[in-house]
């Protein structure tokens, strides 16, 4: 089965008032039908600007797709124009962002917001209609139901409400409500619990695990928490200052850490287990993606270098099934590293 | 006990509403709704809660950058709610906050130099070599370099920025440090290192510690002691270990369980609470949390505020399950 989206060595640059900025050195991804995959990394390694750039929703210029090709359901995303882009966003793939507030318009209800998203469409092809367009009545209807899905209590009184009269928990969930209104092949969610409590959290990852199970969504979830990601994923891509640097299911993720970063990163974490872990943290800093490190990105950082870090980067192989890895380290199943079986070192 | 660096009694700020021009009082914010704890010189205290449940209020109200609607705040045995201004700004150099968010709490036009100086010009009236070496000095501790010191807050990453503001913080030689989410803005991978560094500080300059945070992780790995904060008061307390290995109090339990852990295997049971945290203009009546708890006995935590109960392991909760 063809994946649903197939990002291949996709290159952007950022111009800044110090330089370019290359924040994306060229990454394949793949999305499988009804996959669920988180996308993790720290500040700067271009997680989010991966997810704006599959919606064509970066700034053009000061940003610069330089090489590469986003493939949803087999169709280049990057050579589409924007009006084809526009009946692709929100309804075929939708996006949720971290700061619900900001994108819940403050002077309309929620039913007035909800409905025009529902109404908004031309076609006929819509998969969330049946026969034609929805007139005002019915649209409010399936609001209601919508809010219903997303665990709103009484929707009916609560779609007349303003956003300010919402907790963020509660506008999370209509934005979600508003992301799957259309019944969308794709669910983009960057950050959708960051700004929220953790209870709350809890709530909303339960939340998007159960739609995404019943309704077979593929889901794209970027996260700088990897408990958040292992709550609703069970494949993850860990990205590095524009790379990913490995992916593969949760499962191996954690059991098998390879990339010496993925290995430094899971030892950085505070695991709320017993203090006797000591959490190590990577020395040094993320880089400057304006001069960045010669070869592998993670080279300046990394305990395990070779001098061919330094000049090659590193590419992308499938070590074991499903289990793949950017690492000069790992060239091949038969490499001592992966064969010794090592968590860590 | 003599031997308490810092001790809140029952402690309560509440803001007015309805302050129009007609003057009239519509109801309270109860931010701080009777906060009762105490720090041993050296140790670590962790208040850990979600929004609204009044923590950082709590830190400005020892700070006294807020006045207290009730309550005391001692500092060795002397309640300084009562000081003069001239007491408060001898006071304000034995406790110093260190805030969340590194960005916003340096000036972006002093220099690193200039921030660290101001508290030693303002409260020591030091001036040029001595001042220098000084600022050099707590540069060392914190882990900074010389070249560091003439840089201005953009040209550092979030963690010597927040280094930085540690430096100031140290500057007048301080007994108690209150940390606000110190952990937060920085990437996870520098975390750690903060935390370590944090905790080498303390034992070198015998600091006491006030921890605030939501992140469960950082209070459990650093803090000896925690209270839990729901709706502006202290519903579990005691030392960190029990508490978040066998927490009692519902909320309690719904806060563990809630914190997602970075593993492969996710927990089966997880608890859910209902609804969303009340707002503080609305307490609920009886026990304040009995709107979300999955273990309400009854009428009883509608009607009655539990009160403390304490247990032989020395921590205590504040539920009507163990009444």
């Amino acid at each position: 089965m063809e994946p649903i989206l197939e990002i291949k060595d996709l290159k952007i640059e950022f111009a800044t008032f110090e330089g370019i900025s290359h924040v994306l050195e060229g990454i394949d991804l793949t999305l499988g039908r009804g996959d669920t995959l988180g996308l993790v990394g720290e500040t700067g390694c271009g997680k989010s600007i991966t997810a704006k750039a599959i919606l064509r929703l970066l700034p053009i210029p000061p940003a610069r797709i330089v090489s590469g090709e986003i493939l949803f359901e087999g169709e280049d995303l990057l050579k589409k124009s924007e009006e084809e882009m526009k009946e692709i966003r929100g309804k075929r793939i939708a996006m949720v962002f971290q700061d619900p507030m900001t994108f819940l318009n403050p002077v309309f209800t929620i039913e007035e917001q909800l409905t025009d998203v529902i109404l908004a469409h031309k076609g006929k092809e819509d998969s969330g209609l049946r026969g034609g367009r929805l007139n005002r009545k019915q649209a409010v209807e399936k609001a209601i139901e919508l809010l219903r899905e997303v665990k709103i209590p009484q929707p009916e009184l609560r779609i007349k409400s303003y956003p300010h009269e919402f907790s963020g928990g509660m506008r999370q969930r209509v934005l979600i409500a508003m992301a799957l209104s259309r019944s969308p092949r794709i669910l983009i969610a960057d950050e959708p619990t960051t700004a929220l409590d953790v209870t709350i959290q809890a709530q909303i990852l339960w939340l998007i695990h159960d739609l995404v199970q019943r309704h077979g969504h593929s889901v794209l979830l970027i996260s700088h928490d990897l408990g958040v990601v292992a709550r609703v994923c069970k494949k993850i891509a860990v990205m590095y200052a524009g790379n990913i640097v490995e992916s593969c299911s949760t499962v191996q993720l954690f059991k098998r850490p390879l990339h010496p970063y993925t290995q430094g990163l899971l030892n950085s974490i505070l695991t709320f287990s017993r203090r006797e872990s000591e959490a190590q943290g990577i020395k040094g800093m993320i880089p400057d993606l304006i001069q960045p490190p010669s070869g592998c990105r993670f080279h300046p950082r990394c305990s395990r270098t070779m001098d061919r870090c330094l000049k090659e980067k590193p590419p992308m192989i499938e070590i074991e099934e499903g289990h793949w890895i950017s690492c000069h380290r790992y060239e091949s199943p038969l490499s001592p590293l992966f064969k010794r079986g090592v968590g860590g070192d | 006990m003599a031997n308490q660096l810092l001790e809140l009694k029952n402690l309560k700020k509440y803001f007015p509403l309805g302050k129009g021009f007609l003057k009239d009082h519509k109801g309270d914010v109860r931010a701080v709704d009777g906060i009762s704890f105490s720090v041993r010189g050296g140790d670590s205290f962790g208040l850990v809660g979600e929004s609204g449940s009044g923590k950082t209020t709590v830190a400005r109200l020892i700070l006294r950058l807020v006045e207290p609607t009730e309550g005391e705040v001692l500092w060795d045995g002397r309640d300084i709610c009562k000081f003069s201004e001239s007491e408060m700004k001898e006071m304000r150099r034995n406790m110093q906050m260190i805030f969340q968010d590194p960005h916003s709490s340096l000036n972006p036009r002093k220099t690193v130099f200039k921030s660290i100086a101001e508290p030693l010009i303002i409260h020591e009236g030091m001036r040029g070599r001595s001042l220098r070496e000084r600022v050099e000095e707590l540069l060392g501790i914190v882990g900074l370099k010389h070249e560091h010191m003439f840089r201005y807050p953009h040209e550092l990453s979030g963690g010597q920025k927040q280094r930085v503001g540690i430096a100031r913080a140290l500057s007048l030689h301080p007994k108690l440090l209150i940390l606000d989410e110190p952990t937060s803005a920085l990437d996870v991978s520098v975390q750690a290192q903060m935390l370590h560094f944090l905790e080498s500080l303390q034992e070198k300059m015998g600091l006491t510690y006030l921890f605030i945070s939501h992140n469960l992780a950082v209070i459990r790995y650093t803090c000896d002691r925690v209270g839990v904060m729901y709706l502006g008061r202290i519903i579990e307390m005691g030392k960190t270990e029990g508490i978040f290995s066998s927490p009692r109090h519902p909320y309690t339990k719904a806060l563990v369980s809630a914190v997602p852990l970075p593993q492969a295997e996710q927990p089966e049971k997880m608890i859910f609470l209902a609804g969303d945290i009340p707002s503080a203009t609305h307490i609920p009546s009886g026990c304040r949390f009995h709107t979300r708890c999955p273990e309400k006995i009854g009428a009883i935590c509608e009607e009655v505020e539990p009160s403390t109960h304490r247990f032989s392991d020395g921590n205590q909760v504040d539920c009507h399950l163990y009444q």
